[in-house]
């Protein structure tokens, strides 16, 4: 009787304690933990919600993987055709825009290739290949390579030649170049602002179609994975989505610049 | 089991001729032979100036001489792209990024392994041979060379060294020639990319392609110096 009483106020002592500690496994890309963009608005909902959110941050295709496995709660990712595809096979119930960045093409001030007013992405690109301004490319099969790219793609250009110099390095190594070199570049916002000063390279074309970068939050389908925190997963997509979430998102800052805009991207 | 299905993919690569991969050693080639053209006759000189002939200072020049064998390829890179970048004082002459700036980065690194070879083995030389070549009336010049003659097992030595250096770095050439494809991507800054890329196989096959390499002029070299007595 006694060990049973034991045993008792034992449960009594720990249930709370798990009751208390909900947590939630959010899956995301890099740049969201890599910008401090999560370690600054993820204890704000904390302490909104009484959820602890663990964060798993790995590449896009990874982190939608693993939602679709169920092996998280809720994913975060910037990757809108294949957010797009995840929610039509059923892998997730709801999908809300949280916020954007953007790329940027910068270059030499004197804008050799007369970019400056340029309204697409796309167009500018074609208008450096037809000057044979030289332009430096990442050439490293990252997000920011894919994205220059698909925006070569769309004017069916194939890049060559002596003008078009493909480095195989990070982005702050190819703006050292592209700034020593007189050359355009297409960089996220906020690696540039952090290089701005040593390159010497000015924003030539931005906020125009093309060059949006929108992340999305959707959560995993408890219909698929039972025990997928679904309750919990969607307090989290209510409040990044909420005024109170959208203020936190817009807090981060490189100097004196916002890194993310919160809520959906201008159309392209 | 991975390592073999990727090295079978870098040999597959390697006899399909892969126009990208035959291109990247082919400009590691040249520049690397290009530099120890350059440094070599320069440092054979400094090293056997300072192995035979006494001026003040003569010891602190051979400390510096050898403490520079442990240079980082890296800072060598760090410092000529500093005297080379657009704002720097020889950014005039647009040479960054470019093979001129790999060929200097190298020689310079070359440089130190040649000059301290030679230093060590001038210094190990026999007396003797020098002065039998000055008592049977040999210039100065005659002299040295029959000295040099004598020790080139240890110059080639510093040869083999110099090449293996300049071939295998990647710190400097990345730094000064840019890694661009197809101009100033080497064998070396390519492994390092195609690394980064997860593309394991043809890292692996640029890593096969640069050890046939080293053992091709590695042979040519030896075939150069003679066989050499067995001791």
């Amino acid at each position: 009787m006694r060990t049973l009483v034991f045993i008792l106020s034992m449960l009594l002592f720990v249930r709370p304690i798990n009751g208390a500690a909900a947590e939630i496994k959010l899956a995301t890309t890099t740049s969201t933990e890599a910008s401090g963009l999560l370690a600054l608005i993820l204890p704000q909902f904390e302490k909104a919600s009484g959820v602890k959110v663990k964060v798993i941050s790995v590449g896009t295709g990874q982190a939608l993987k693993l939602a679709e496995r169920g092996d998280v709660d809720v994913v975060l990712v910037h990757a809108r055709p294949d957010e797009d595809k995840y929610m039509a096979a059923g892998f997730g119930t709801i999908r809300r825009d949280v916020m954007y960045n953007d790329f940027i093409i910068v270059g030499p001030k004197s804008d050799p290739a007369r970019l400056r007013g340029e309204k697409n992405a796309s167009a500018a690109l074609q208008k450096i290949a037809k000057s044979g301004s030289r332009f430096v490319s990442r050439g490293d099969d990252s997000g920011t390579h894919k994205k220059e790219l698909s925006l070569w793609r769309e004017v069916s250009i194939a890049p060559k030649g002596a003008w078009y110099l493909e480095v195989g390095q990070g982005m702050g190594e190819t703006l050292t170049m592209a700034g020593n070199l007189g050359a355009y570049t297409l960089s996220d916002r906020g690696t540039f602002l952090a290089h701005r000063a040593r390159v010497g390279l000015d924003v030539i074309v931005t906020e125009v179609p093309g060059l949006f970068n929108p992340y999305g939050i959707m959560d995993v389908n408890p219909a698929k994975h039972p025990h997928a925190k679904n309750v919990d997963a969607l307090k989290l997509i209510d409040w990044i989505v909420s005024p109170a979430g959208r203020a936190a998102i817009g807090s981060l800052k490189v100097d004196g610049t916002p890194l993310f805009t919160p809520g959906a991207a201008p159309k392209d | 089991m991975e390592l073999w299905a990727t090295t079978q993919e870098a040999l597959r690569l390697l006899v399909t001729g892969d126009a990208t991969l035959w291109g990247t050693v082919w400009i590691s080639l040249k520049v690397s032979l290009i530099a120890l053209l350059i440094a070599t006759p320069v440092a054979v000189a400094t090293g056997f100036a300072l192995a035979s002939i006494a001026f003040p200072g003569r010891r602190a020049a051979v400390v510096v001489l050898q403490s520079f064998l442990s240079f980082p390829t890296v800072v060598v890179g760090l410092v000529l792209y500093v005297l080379l970048a657009r704002s720097g004082p020889f950014g005039d002459m647009g040479l960054l990024y470019t093979q001129t700036a790999m060929i200097i980065g190298q020689a310079i690194i070359a440089f130190p392994v040649l000059a301290a070879f030679t230093l060590a083995s001038v210094q190990g030389a026999d007396r003797i041979v020098r002065e039998t070549a000055v008592s049977l009336g040999a210039t100065r010049t005659r002299a040295a060379m029959t000295t040099l003659f004598e020790v080139r097992f240890a110059v080639m030595a510093g040869l083999f060294n110099g090449f293996g250096r300049v071939i295998s770095e990647v710190g400097c050439a990345m730094m000064v020639g840019g890694n661009i494809a197809g101009l100033t991507r080497n064998i070396p800054t390519a492994i390092s990319l195609e690394t980064a890329k997860g593309e394991f196989a043809q890292g692996i096959a640029l890593g096969i392609v640069l050890i046939v390499l080293a053992l091709i002029i590695n042979g040519v070299f030896h075939l150069l110096q003679g066989e050499g007595d067995l001791k």
